[in-house]
């Protein structure tokens, strides 16, 4: 598959997500939307990966496993941030009784 | 259009149907369950590429754990649609605008693109399995391994502290 | 001994220096004999540097001292000239300065220890800056004299400070000095860019070649600054005010020394005037109508200080008339014989003042010739001399002018011989209004009078000694031939202004001795009949009618005050609420009140809400995106 076609639809995912972000008050569906952007930027790396491996597969085998390996590496961080922020909105929850991102002006005061 | 297309393009609408209706859902636990589908469709992709290990991982981690933590949280809030606030309708429309906006640059940055005309191969490649990645994990990038163990123990003990009740 | 003349003006500013940092703690007689010893030193000097100058074959020497002001082409040197017309000027400044000296500190003994410590050190500093003034040899020097003597006559006159009319005098004498040194100083300017040079040796050499235009406008300048300095028309109110201060201070600065300094420039700068006819015409006209006015108005003033300051005004304009018609040997003889007889005036009137304790009003005084003879006979000496009876000395320079004036125009002569009149009149007014008929103050102040001490009769006596011979140095050349010693002494420094207009020395001798005669009738007429009559009917009431007019001063201060005074004051009121309230406050306090208004608004970006920060995030980084992809690309 042509590159580009990959390149769009992560661009495209990126932006739905990002616009949840921005749209949404429920802090925990603005998580969800941080997961899903950053899945889109893992599909694009291996999308590269491959792309790469295509180009310089006469010179080294292992051209463009790097690619996939940095996805490995960002779903193990991805999952150590779920953990954590979760358990933030937890505690949250517990001192504010909802889960309103704009509740968290208190933080001004 | 071969068979390789055709999945592509069907993955690909099915990806984007499910992301914009996890944005949209009124009710969260909709929005776990659209999310899902989307993990779905990248392990889909990822199937396509043959890059057959994170495809596996990604379900494994992604749809198996994160989105059952979330779930989790979920319930133990009792959300529901209801008890949904609501954002202004301006902030809404310039959350949509300033989203659209930035598609719309990157299309255009990236469309004139020198690497227009690469593939990514599928169907093929020999570096998606998992005995080349574990061989390059552990020769080349041990050390951002050993210290990933590290991260998840603080993780774990951040989450433990964090949620601990007075 | 010519390249020691820095000491002359030395002298002087160390004593200065001395009576000021220490003025509280010297003792008053201390503090009088180092004022007047300084003055007495450099007068010694000057007495030395004149023996000198009067050799066969003296030229004038240039001292300089240092680089002064030393800019691209243009070099000022702090140096002094000294020559025949700064040394006769030295002379009368430091010989008549020390009587003067003498005089003060028997006349301010009642002042407390500081203060008569501060009035002979402004006295020293005065007498300082004017010998800068005659010593310089380039036009800044003068200037800085010019505006010394102008600070301290500020000074002197505001002496008794707490008195907050004699502040205002003394302002006033300051502001319109200061207007008159605006004329000078753009003569200056002009005089650098176009010579390229305010030395005097430079300029006179170079101004043959200038057009008429240039130096008529110069000159003009230079004028201007002189009826400031000197009053004349239209800049001379300050000077009767100026009876506010000390009687020793009138007599020397308003009557003997800073009066004279724009004589003195002028008489320096003779070959500027005698290459631009039309500023000598504008000179001779302005001195003769300041000589008339001031002469009419002294007739009706009953302050003896007033009547003594008008009159100076009056021979002021006298000299001014001598050097526009080119008699520049009689301007300067005039200078000497008037500081001679009105210091001599001034001192005596102190005298009076002192004896009836503060009192100035003539029509108090009376009789006084018994209680106070010495005071008497050197006041009529120097009557006798103002009204140029001969043989006294004002009888000579003020017959050389008229002469002169009538070479020129008879219209001059006429007008001078009818001030002449006047000038004989009020003097015998005063003097018999003063020391002749009946006391009329009061039985107390008749028990106090009694003759001034020795500190005050001596100079007194001194000054009428001179008020009589000093006329002989400059006996007109129809009585014996080469007779004029002054004229002839300064001749080398007229010499330019002669060779551009020879001087008729074929005048008719008939003529002169006619004209000389006219003159000393109608000045004895004057004399006459004012003795007689105020002698036996002193005017006791308020004028009336055209006399209230002459009282009134002509109603000039009034005219400047409508004139000049509101409308500045209105603008200055206007500026100040208008342009500096509503226009640059508003602006300044409008910035702070824009930064304010600006924060505010800034403000409100921190609202606390996190998808505002997110949004903002998101459109930065599109706009980044934007900036740096498409737009850095073209």
């Amino acid at each position: 598959m042509p590159i580009n076609y990959y390149i769009f639809l992560a661009v495209a995912l990126f932006c739905i997500g990002v616009a949840g972000v921005l749209t949404r008050r429920n802090a925990i569906i603005i998580f969800m939307c941080i997961e899903l952007m950053l899945n889109a930027v893992n599909l694009l790396l291996v999308a590269f990966s491959k792309m790469h491996h295509l180009a310089l597969q006469a010179t080294n085998p292992n051209a463009g496993i790097d690619g996939q390996l940095f996805v490995f590496f960002i779903m193990v961080v991805a999952a150590a941030e779920v953990s954590v922020g979760l358990a933030i909105i937890a505690m949250m929850y517990r001192n504010t009784h909802s889960v309103d991102v704009n509740f968290l002006n208190r933080l001004k005061h | 259009m071969n068979t390789t297309q055709l999945l592509f393009w069907f993955l690909s609408i099915v990806a984007l149907f499910s992301a914009i209706m996890v944005v949209v859902s009124k009710n969260p636990v909709h929005s776990v369950l659209w999310l899902i589908i989307v993990f779905f469709t990248i392990s889909g992709h990822y199937i396509l590429l043959n890059a057959q290990f994170l495809a596996i991982v990604n379900l494994i981690v992604y749809a198996g754990a994160i989105m059952v933590l979330f779930l989790f949280v979920i319930m133990l809030m009792n959300l529901n649609a209801d008890t949904e606030p609501q954002k202004n309708k301006w902030l809404k429309i310039a959350g949509v605008i300033g989203g659209g906006a930035l598609l719309l640059v990157l299309v255009a940055a990236l469309k004139d693109a020198d690497l227009k005309n690469q593939i990514a191969q599928t169907g093929q490649g020999e570096i998606g399995l998992i005995h080349n990645l574990g061989i390059a994990l552990f020769n080349d990038y041990v050390i951002p391994f050993e210290i990933s163990s590290v991260l998840f123990l603080s993780a774990m003990v951040g989450a433990v502290v964090i949620g601990k009740k007075e | 001994m010519s390249n020691l003349v820095y000491l002359v003006p030395l002298f002087p500013l160390i004593g200065f220096l001395i009576n000021g940092l220490l003025r509280k703690s010297l003792s008053k007689s201390l503090t009088g004999i180092i004022g007047s010893g300084v003055i007495l030193a450099s007068f010694v000097v000057s007495l030395l540097i004149f023996f000198e100058v009067r050799k066969e074959g003296f030229t004038p020497v240039i001292v300089n001292l240092f680089d002064f002001i030393h800019v691209g082409n243009l070099s000022i040197p702090f140096a002094f000239q000294v020559d025949q017309l700064s040394v006769v000027f030295l002379l009368i400044i430091t010989g008549v300065g020390f009587l003067i000296h003498v005089y003060s500190t028997a006349y301010m003994h009642e002042e407390e220890g500081q203060h008569f410590a501060r009035y002979f050190s402004y006295l020293n500093l005065f007498v300082f800056s004017m010998l800068l003034l005659v010593l310089g040899a380039n036009y800044i020097i003068m200037f800085i004299g010019w505006e010394g003597v102008g600070l301290c006559s500020y000074l002197l006159i505001g002496y008794w400070f707490k008195n907050i009319d004699y502040g205002n005098a003394a302002k006033k004498a300051f502001i319109m000095n200061r207007i008159g040194d605006l004329g000078f100083l753009i003569a200056v300017f002009w005089m650098v860019s176009q010579f390229g040079s305010v030395s005097f040796s430079q300029v006179f050499a170079k101004a043959p070649n200038t057009s008429t235009a240039v130096l008529t406008g110069i000159t003009l300048l230079l004028f201007v600054g002189a009826t400031g300095k000197s009053a004349q028309i239209p800049l001379y109110t300050w000077l009767p005010d100026a009876m506010a201060g000390p009687t020793p201070v009138s007599a020397l600065i308003h009557a003997a020394t800073m009066v004279t300094a724009g004589i003195y420039m002028i008489a320096r700068s003779n070959i500027l005037y005698s290459l631009s006819p039309v500023t000598q015409t504008v000179v001779a006209i302005t001195g003769l109508a300041t000589a008339a006015l001031a002469a009419t108005i002294a007739i009706k003033q009953n302050d003896i200080k007033k009547v003594l300051a008008y009159s100076t005004v009056s021979q002021l304009g006298y000299m001014f008339l001598g050097l526009g018609v080119g008699a520049y040997t009689g301007a300067v003889f005039h200078v000497m014989t008037h500081a001679f007889f009105k210091a001599l005036l001034f001192l005596g009137a102190g005298s009076v003042i002192h004896a009836i304790h503060n009192e100035q009003d003539i029509r108090k005084m009376g009789g006084l010739k018994k209680y106070l003879p010495v005071t008497h006979i050197t006041f009529l000496l120097a009557c006798f001399a103002i009204a140029g009876i001969p043989p006294f000395s004002g009888f000579f320079s003020k017959d050389e002018i008229l002469a002169a004036a009538y070479e020129k125009n008879h219209i001059y002569y006429i007008v001078g011989v009818a001030v002449a009149l006047l000038t004989a009149f009020y003097m015998f007014r005063l003097y018999a209004m003063t020391f002749q008929g009946k006391f009329r103050g009061t039985t107390e102040q008749e028990h106090h009078l009694h003759e001034s001490p020795s500190a005050i009769t001596i100079p007194l006596i001194i000054l009428a000694i001179l008020s009589v011979i000093a006329g002989f140095v400059g006996i007109p050349e129809v009585f014996m031939k080469d007779s004029h010693a002054l004229g002839n002494f300064l001749a080398p420094v007229f010499a330019g202004s002669v060779s551009v207009k020879p001087i008729d020395t074929t005048a008719d001798t008939q003529l002169e001795l006619t004209l000389m005669a006219i003159s000393v009738a109608v000045a004895a007429i004057g004399m006459i009949y004012a003795w007689a009559r105020f002698s036996k009917k002193p005017e006791l009431g308020e004028a009336h009618g055209f006399g209230k007019i002459l009282a009134n001063k002509w109603y000039v201060d009034e005219l400047y005050d409508t004139i000049i005074v509101r409308p500045l004051n209105g603008l200055a009121k206007f500026l100040n609420n208008v342009v500096e309230k509503s226009i640059i406050d508003w602006m300044v306090n409008g910035v702070g009140k824009a930064v304010q208004y600006g924060s505010r608004q800034i403000r409100l970006l921190q609202s606390g809400q996190v998808g505002g920060y997110v949004l903002l995030m998101v459109i930065s980084i599109v706009i980044l995106f934007i900036v740096e992809l498409f737009l850095k690309k073209g």
